[in-house]
């Protein structure tokens, strides 16, 4: 029954960009062996360099669609996407890190061969087509961030933020599997495409089978909702983001919830697009619970962002907030006919989000000291006198955050916004321009902080020559996609799913 | 209509923005150099759109000049620009206010102080190409985007120039402004998703074409959801009263140029949005809505007058004025006929000129006295004889004495509101009230201020009028001249789009009459 595949049904090209970084990472293992202790700075070179050949070997793959390890890998236009998104991000924590560790005295090679293992997770993640590789690619992703949260250690706060991660996503990869195996136990398998068609040809009003869909697809929700941080599995997020060493933050704030998107978009779309519990229903059975969990979102994470004094703590609410943003995006993919507009608009708003947010966390270790302190808010006043170009930069990030025109961010949140109105969502969308009006309060206090408080200045013990590089691309990528959108949108496009039912 | 080739329009548009980019490499020393080349950028502006009234033709009341380029194509939205009689008298107005507020700036103490020089010339020139951009898109998109834009400049020369309490007024007009028009982005969207474009004359003639309907059916139909939407929007920019509470603390934190800037052109980004996106778009909410907006705006121009009255600071004082004033504006849009529509734009003009004259008048005297209590001066016109009489005429302009700009819009808007079908009699009467109580508070700051006796020693050796004060306030009394002698080419230039506007909805004032 069981045959060995060839190496042609393999399909191994198309999996290289992911594959590159997990072999990478075990390599670079090996060669960290070698690496004098105090010149750890080489790992981190060498693995950007890996990073740097993922992306390029992904554009290669970019427009050709395939799939691989027999239906469970499958890489399509928003697996290069979303690769973009992850690989972009991995290496702007590689140069965020440099300096912080050594500042930090906490400089080992393994930091960044665990991200490059957590960066290969999330690829994973964004090509998976089958909840068994979803699984896997969780694991991938998650344990090297319990560790990295952790790697500040003996540091409290750090140690708690690891601990915190660990016991609470422990628990909802629990979830996940339970919500697989009963998934599987309603259709007969866990490979995506074929859930989808089980569905047609199963009567899911039949008793049992229809409840074992419905808890199942929940628990996978609740699964995947932990890692993106909705409302209510957010409760983890703003100790791990506030304890994490800052660049760890900025990269799971950003990377962990790509990931954890591109996987819950792919389910949706793919597996579960017409799972209905009422026959001939318009819009599938998950967009209610996923509409009222980005409602949610939105609503908790902006309030709950004013009032926040310290900058990692309000990065990481405004993060959940964000989540709520996207996730009206996912909501709007369960009408009939959205699915592409509305993972592209998903995908452009990850995009947006990314440059801005590692912007905004790359300032943020700009102003923290060597001991971990000195992101209150307060710790802005006055930055705008002693360091106006770093100011600027922030209010650009800021501005870009709250959706001011010509910053990537409002491009994002047009196109969620358009996304949720032609899937004839319009409560949630007005839910989303309002909270966005809350969120305006907080981020615009931070401008208010730098420009028109009178300080003695602040210091910036953190800006160094990498973290500086990090900030000035990620500014230059937040006008960019601000001002010539049609350059991310073109990334997706029509088409963005290869086994599109 | 896809057009190469570079129109006048856009040259206009992005001129301050070519001034904003040799700022960004002068040096933070070189001051002089940064406020002349600054000065001069916005002239050359000016000069510039002044060619875009030689070669407009008043004819015609559709597009010209129009440029497009692709901006957005995947959600069909364009960089398009053009300018209609109305655009064209607005982006006038702009181009000749900025000079004028760049120059006032000059000697403005607070920039000695606080410093940053580049910084708030760069600003203002951001400011001019947003407030362009508001007045030339053709696109829903792309107006948004300036509309937007306007705040983030305008946030920061309150924030960092204004007086005392400026933390609190920028967090609160930005506040507030961002409330009012993303609400607005919701109903471009479904505006622009139902017509699978965000042209504006794309979606004006399937509305007309009956390609594209918005089913009203009453106050509270969907066509009336989507005129609210901007209608808040736009209401929180005028302000229209109950909306209004931020414009009291922006104007007075403001830094002169600010607040001039902030009558002259901002306020005027609502009230054109009025005109050009909420009646013509959805003319059968904006006719049912017609008598409560219009009863906002009597409550606006009574209540600003009297609240006018009670201020002790002069800078209040006529930050309340702008609420009467733009009362007037409201009405006369909402009396939905063409001398109404005309007038109120006239008095968008006027209002820009003679509010934004007053704001100059009071920065000169902060300058010399550092105070904007009406009590700390007194006879003024005998210490400045000069500034007294322009004084003079520009409080008489803002008051509406025939002869002078103010009155021609004033008269146009009654006008228009007592041969309304949707307001009326009743409106005109109260609207004249709050005539007479602008020249009653006038006429008080008048008296207080500059005439009665030089008793206070302060005020006996105030410095006299410097040149360049005399070449700020010039022109603006020359307009106000011209205009109220002389209205008919400004009338002319806007006839036939406001005509154009009046068609769209004229069919439906009988059909909205007849429902339930």
């Amino acid at each position: 029954m069981f045959q060995v595949p060839t190496l042609e049904e393999l399909n191994l090209g198309i999996t290289i960009p992911a594959m590159s970084v997990a072999v990478w990472a075990c390599i670079l293992l090996l060669i960290d062996l070698w690496v004098p202790k105090d010149r750890k700075s080489t790992t981190a070179w060498l693995a950007a360099g890996g990073l740097v050949f993922a992306f390029v070997a992904n554009l290669f793959v970019y427009n050709t669609p395939g799939e691989s390890f027999m239906g469970m890998f499958v890489a399509d236009r928003f697996t290069g996407f979303m690769n973009v998104i992850i690989l972009v991000t991995a290496f702007l924590g590689v140069l965020l890190s440099l300096d912080y560790l050594k500042r930090a005295g906490i400089e080992r090679g393994e930091f960044y061969i665990l991200l490059l293992f957590a960066t290969s997770g999330m690829m994973f993640m964004a090509s998976s087509n089958d909840l068994i590789a979803v699984f896997v690619s969780l694991e991938l992703l998650s344990i090297p961030l319990y560790v990295l949260s952790a790697f500040r250690a003996p540091d409290l706060k750090s140690e708690e933020s690891g601990l915190k991660y660990f016991v609470l996503g422990a628990f909802a990869s629990a979830f996940f599997v339970y919500g697989a195996a009963l998934v599987y136990g309603a259709t007969g398998t866990t490979n995506l495409p074929e859930i989808f068609a089980a569905l047609q040809t199963l009567n899911v009003a039949e008793t049992g089978t229809a409840l074992l869909m419905l808890v199942g697809s929940g628990l996978v929700l609740v699964g995947l909702g932990f890692k993106v941080a909705v409302v209510p599995f957010h409760m983890w997020t703003p100790d791990v983001y506030e304890g994490a060493p800052t660049p760890v933050t900025a990269f799971m704030s950003v990377g962990a919830k790509a990931g954890g998107f591109a996987a819950l978009l792919r389910i949706l779309i793919i597996g579960l697009p017409t799972f209905a519990v009422v026959d001939a229903a318009t819009a599938a059975s998950w967009q209610q619970i996923v509409w009222i969990l980005a409602a949610a979102t939105v609503i908790l994470g902006n309030l709950v962002a004013i009032s926040q004094s310290n900058i990692k703590r309000m990065l990481a609410y405004s993060s959940i907030a964000h989540a709520g943003y996207i996730m009206m995006a996912v909501a709007a993919a369960g009408t009939a006919g959205m699915a592409d507009a509305s993972a592209n608009a998903a995908l452009v708003y990850l995009l947006a989000y990314a440059f801005t947010n590692l912007g905004a966390f790359a300032v943020a270790i700009a102003i923290e000291k060597d001991d971990g302190t000195g992101t209150s808010l307060d710790d802005f006043n006055g930055l705008a006198k002693s360091r106006p170009m770093l100011a600027l930069m922030m209010t650009i990030f800021m501005l870009s955050l709250t959706g001011i025109p010509l910053t990537s961010g409002f491009m994002g949140k047009l196109l969620v916004f358009q996304a949720t109105l032609d899937a004839g969502l319009v409560p949630l969308a007005i839910i989303g321009v309002l909270t966005s009006v809350v969120s305006a309060f907080y981020y615009i206090r931070i401008i208010l902080n730098m420009y028109f408080k009178d300080a003695e200045g602040s210091t910036t013990p953190g800006a160094t020559k990498y973290v500086n590089w990090v900030v000035y691309a990620a500014c230059a990528g937040t006008l960019i996609l601000g001002i010539a959108p049609a350059l991310a949108i073109n990334l997706g496009g029509a088409n963005l799913f290869a086994m599109i039912p | 209509m896809e057009n190469t080739g570079l129109s006048l329009v856009t040259v206009v548009l992005f001129l301050p923005m070519v001034g904003f980019s040799i700022l960004l490499f002068m040096r933070e020393s070189m001051t002089e150099q940064i406020k002349w080349t600054a000065f001069g950028t916005s002239m050359v502006t000016f000069a510039v759109s002044l060619l875009l009234w030689v070669g407009f033709d008043a004819n015609n009341p559709g597009l010209q000049m129009v440029q497009q380029w692709a901006f957005l194509p995947q959600v069909g939205s364009n960089y398009y620009v053009g300018i209609d009689g109305m655009s064209l008298l607005l982006v006038i107005l702009t181009t000749f206010i900025m000079p004028i507020a760049i120059l006032a700036s000059f000697r403005a103490h607070v920039l000695h102080e606080r410093g940053r020089e580049k910084l708030y010339y760069m600003l203002l020139l951001l400011l001019e190409w947003a407030m362009l951009g508001v007045f030339v898109a053709q696109d829903l998109i792309v107006f948004f985007i300036f509309y937007e834009i306007t705040l983030v400049p305008m946030y920061f020369l309150i924030g960092i120039w204004g007086s005392e309490n400026r933390v609190y007024a920028a967090l609160k007009f930005f506040l507030y402004t961002i409330a009012g028009s993303i609400l607005m982005l919701l109903a471009i969207l479904y505006v622009g998703s139902a017509a699978g474009t965000f042209s504006v004359p794309a979606i004006m003639s399937m509305i007309q074409s009956g390609e594209l309907v918005f089913p009203f059916s009453g106050l509270f139909s969907p066509q009336s959801f989507l005129f609210l939407g901007f209608f808040i929007g736009f209401a929180v920019k005028v302000p229209i009263w109950p909306l209004h509470s931020w414009l009291p603390d922006a104007h007075v934190q403001a830094p002169t140029a600010g607040s001039v800037i902030l009558a002259g052109v901002l306020l005027k980004l609502g009230t054109y949005g009025l005109i050009r996106f909420c009646v013509p778009l959805f003319p059968e909410a904006a006719v049912a809505w017609a008598p409560f907006v219009g009863v906002l705006g009597v409550i606006g121009i009574i209540y600003g007058a009297w609240v006018s009255y009670a201020q002790t600071d002069v800078k209040k004082l006529v930050a309340y004025s702008s609420i009467s004033h733009l009362g007037f504006v409201v009405i006369g849009i909402f009396s939905l006929t063409t001398a109404g529509i005309q007038g109120a734009l006239i008095q968008m003009v006027n209002h820009g000129i003679s509010t934004g004259g007053l704001f100059l008048l009071v920065g000169m005297l902060y300058e010399r006295r550092h105070t904007k209590a009406i009590d700390a001066y007194g006879g003024i016109w005998k210490a400045l004889p000069l500034f007294g009489g322009i004084s003079l005429v520009i409080t008489l302009s803002s008051m509406g004495l025939p002869g002078l700009n103010g009155f021609v819009g004033e008269f146009t808007i009654l006008m228009g509101t007592f041969n309304s079908e949707v307001l009326g009699f009743f409106f005109a009467l109260f609207a004249t009230l709050g005539i007479i109580l602008a020249a009653i508070y006038m006429l008080y700051m008048f008296q207080k201020v500059y005439m009665g006796e030089l008793d206070k020693e302060e005020n006996k050796h105030l410095e006299p009028l410097h040149w360049q004060e005399i070449a700020v306030l010039a022109p603006i009394v020359v307009m106000a001249i011209v205009l109220g002698i002389q209205p008919g080419p400004f009338f002319a230039t806007m006839g036939a789009t406001v005509t154009d506007v009046v068609a769209r909805v004229t069919p439906f004032i009988t059909t909205v009459a007849q429902l339930p």
